[in-house]
């Protein structure tokens, strides 16, 4: 089964626009860790809401989990989203006004079925928020913290938690990693691709570092797949 | 939708200082409207209840407005009097159950002086056809005897006993004096919160008396006749200012007042009380309206501030927006998380106002019965005032659905990745 599958996708954020992303094909299949990158503004978050579905190609087909998109209602592609995909951005990934708990625990309000899949293990959704967080290794004292007293690396951990708690099929990182340092950048992405891996999720991580880019199963260079922006440099 | 309500009192919470200001501000605008609102019943019905139980005020022909200023208000002076042989006539008519003729055009340190007859005290009522109490004395039996108003008597310390003059003319200063009849406070009304506190109630024929030695609003020069000696004239008044009649019953009471309106021996006018009154608050319920205005503005002000300040904070929650979209909020998952905060605050700001104003009504009742004779009943709210709050609720909906859509168009631009 393949998870992303993409044909002939044209996108441009309005009608005078030049095209921002005009991809003839892609396909992700399930399980696979993909490492997607581009230089800035290579439309790598552009591709990103289009796969969540808040975004919607001006052409082609995009298919998610076997859902065509492109023949959904908006209410339905959020429902989608909210049941198959875990997200996690590049910085401010946290609610403020919640506590890491409840922010973890997000991601199962807007989805049922996120929380059928939280709890099957046999435990409370509490004691799964927790599970996952000793995993990232956010000690439980932290876990009563205010959120915004956490430090930039531990917010992120606690993002990545909520992205992949009721174990979505896919978990998208949106550079996670780029306000850590080298060191904790690394120690992150081997965190989230194991975890990745216990729950069984295709990995779709962007960064426009290559160095990061060693342990993913396949590299993909946006420039490469993106016709729009070879046009753009032909012209 | 209850989890969506939740994040909203959470993240409303999370920002408790701006918008608990704005709540208190929505708050006090609301207690100050509910306030005025009620201010307002009550004096219109106190005003109302000025006189009970009479059945038409007659008086020289004037207008109704004019007839009931001075009749029943005290204020101004008629005109034109009624012969005392009119009022005979009037008073012997069969469907005449009772009259209180009265005399107007004296003064006591600014307090109206009224002429009347004993059957005042018998069958003058106000309110809810409550008659006159006596918190001291009794109604005047002696020529020279006075009964105070209980604002006149307070306002000037009298008490039984008590000598006072009266002056010849309505205002305070440079009247001249019946310095040489002296009355006696012999009696003290209880509290109406009507014209009748304010009144020096004294009889028909004391007002006859002061005026023997007096012609043309003027003391006759070399003419003096003692008080001593008063008792001794004929003191059947010539003229009185008006009347109040009672009738037996209420049917007669369109005949009663075409009669005396047709009456051929000089140009009368009889009104019926409750329509005067209603045409007289059409004039000086003007202003209480035009307060009423104001304080409907005072909660605009409160409203606008709100959704300002909601507005305001919709740039810095585009993140957190950004956020609940990622997990699978939708649009109107925004809109209504958007939206609900400003009828939150609303409606608790609007419990609140109703809970300030119960409170301080409770706190300055006695105080206002006691210095406006305005009885503030310990209600917390009535039909008129929910018809006001559901006005401020309904304006309110409106007004929060502005930023609900501003966050809804937000997040639409914005998608998962907002630009700040
Ligand atoms: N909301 C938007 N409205 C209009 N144009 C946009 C919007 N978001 C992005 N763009 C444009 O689309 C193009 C791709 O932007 P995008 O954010 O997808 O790039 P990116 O590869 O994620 O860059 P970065 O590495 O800096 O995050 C850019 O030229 C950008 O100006
Ligand atoms: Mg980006």
């Amino acid at each position: 089964m393949s998870v992303v599958k993409i044909e002939n996708l044209l996108f441009r954020w309005s009608a005078q626009s030049r095209a921002c992303l005009d991809i003839p094909a892609l396909e992700v299949r399930a399980g696979e860790h993909i490492f997607l990158y581009g230089p800035s503004g290579s439309g790598k978050s552009t591709l990103l809401g289009l796969l969540g579905g808040v975004l919607v190609p001006e052409q082609g087909t995009l298919a998610l989990l076997d859902h065509q998109l492109t023949a959904m209602s908006s209410a339905a592609r959020d429902r989608l989203r909210a049941d198959h995909i875990g997200f996690l951005f590049q910085q401010f990934n946290l609610i403020p006004y919640l506590s890491v708990l409840d922010n973890v625990l997000l991601s199962c309000r807007f989805s049922s079925r996120r929380r059928e899949r939280a709890i099957a293990s046999g435990n409370t959704l509490h004691e799964e928020a927790q599970r996952l967080l000793d995993h990232l290794d956010i000690a439980a004292e932290l876990q009563h913290r205010p959120v915004t007293q956490l430090s930039v690396g531990q917010q992120q951990r606690v993002a990545a938690a909520r992205a992949l708690i009721g174990r979505p099929e896919i978990v998208i990182a949106d550079e996670p990693t780029s306000a850590l340092d080298a060191e904790r950048q690394t120690a992150f992405l081997d965190l989230l691709s194991r975890e990745c891996i216990t729950a069984g999720a295709t990995l779709l991580f962007v960064s426009h570092d290559r160095r990061l880019s060693a342990g993913f199963d396949r590299e993909i260079a946006l420039p490469a797949i993106n016709r729009a922006l070879t046009e753009k440099e032909a012209a | 939708m209850k989890y969506l309500l939740a994040l909203a009192a959470r993240s409303a919470w999370n920002r408790k200082l701006t918008l608990g200001l704005t709540l208190m501000s929505i708050a006090l605008s609301v207690a100050l409207l509910l306030g005025v609102e009620r201010v307002r019943q009550d004096a219109q019905e106190s005003f109302a209840q000025s006189v009970s139980g009479t059945d038409l005020v007659v008086g020289a022909r004037t207008s109704p407005v004019q007839l009931m200023l001075y009749a029943v208000f005290h204020i101004g002076e008629a005109t034109n009097n009624i012969h005392w042989k009119t009022y005979q006539d009037l008073a012997a008519q069969p469907a005449v159950a009772w009259s209180i003729p009265i005399s107007l055009g004296d003064s006591h340190h600014g307090f109206p002086v009224l002429g009347t007859t004993p059957d005042y005290f018998e069958h003058f009522h106000y309110g809810e056809a409550q008659p006159l109490a006596f918190t001291q004395g009794q109604p005047f039996a002696g020529l020279f005897d006075a009964v105070l108003g209980a604002e006149a008597a307070e306002h000037l310390g009298y008490k039984l006993g008590d000598r006072i003059t009266l002056s010849h003319g309505m205002g305070d200063i440079g009247l001249a004096e019946h310095a040489d009849k002296p009355f006696t406070v012999v009696g003290i009304l209880a509290r109406t919160g009507t014209p009748v506190d304010r009144t020096v109630h004294v009889s028909l024929e004391a007002i006859e008396a002061i005026h023997l030695d007096w012609q043309g609003g003027a003391k006759i020069p070399g003419i003096t006749i003692p008080a001593e000696y008063a008792g001794k004239f004929n003191l059947t008044p010539r003229e009185v200012t008006a009347v109040l009649v009672g009738l037996k019953s209420r049917a007669a009471v369109f005949r009663m007042q075409r009669y005396v309106n047709d009456y051929s021996m000089e140009p009368l006018l009889a009104v019926l009380p409750g329509v005067a009154l209603d045409q007289l608050w059409q004039v000086v319920g003007v202003a209480e309206r035009a307060l009423l205005a104001v304080s409907g503005m005072v909660v605009a002000v409160g409203l606008c501030g709100l959704i300002a300040v909601i507005l305001a904070s919709l740039n810095e929650r585009r993140r957190e927006l950004a956020i609940l979209r990622s997990v699978g909020a939708r649009p109107r998952d925004v809109f209504l998380l958007l939206s609900a905060e400003g009828l939150f605050i609303t409606l608790c700001g609007t419990l609140l106002g109703m809970i300030l104003l119960t409170a301080s009504s409770a706190m300055l009742a006695p105080f206002i019965q006691s210095h406006y004779g305005l009885l503030i009943e310990p209600k917390f709210i009535s039909a008129d005032e929910l018809g006001l709050l559901g006005i401020v609720m309904g304006v309110s909906l409106l007004a929060s659905l502005a930023p609900g859509y501003g966050a809804y168009r937000l997040s639409l631009a914005d998608g998962l990745t907002p630009r700040i």
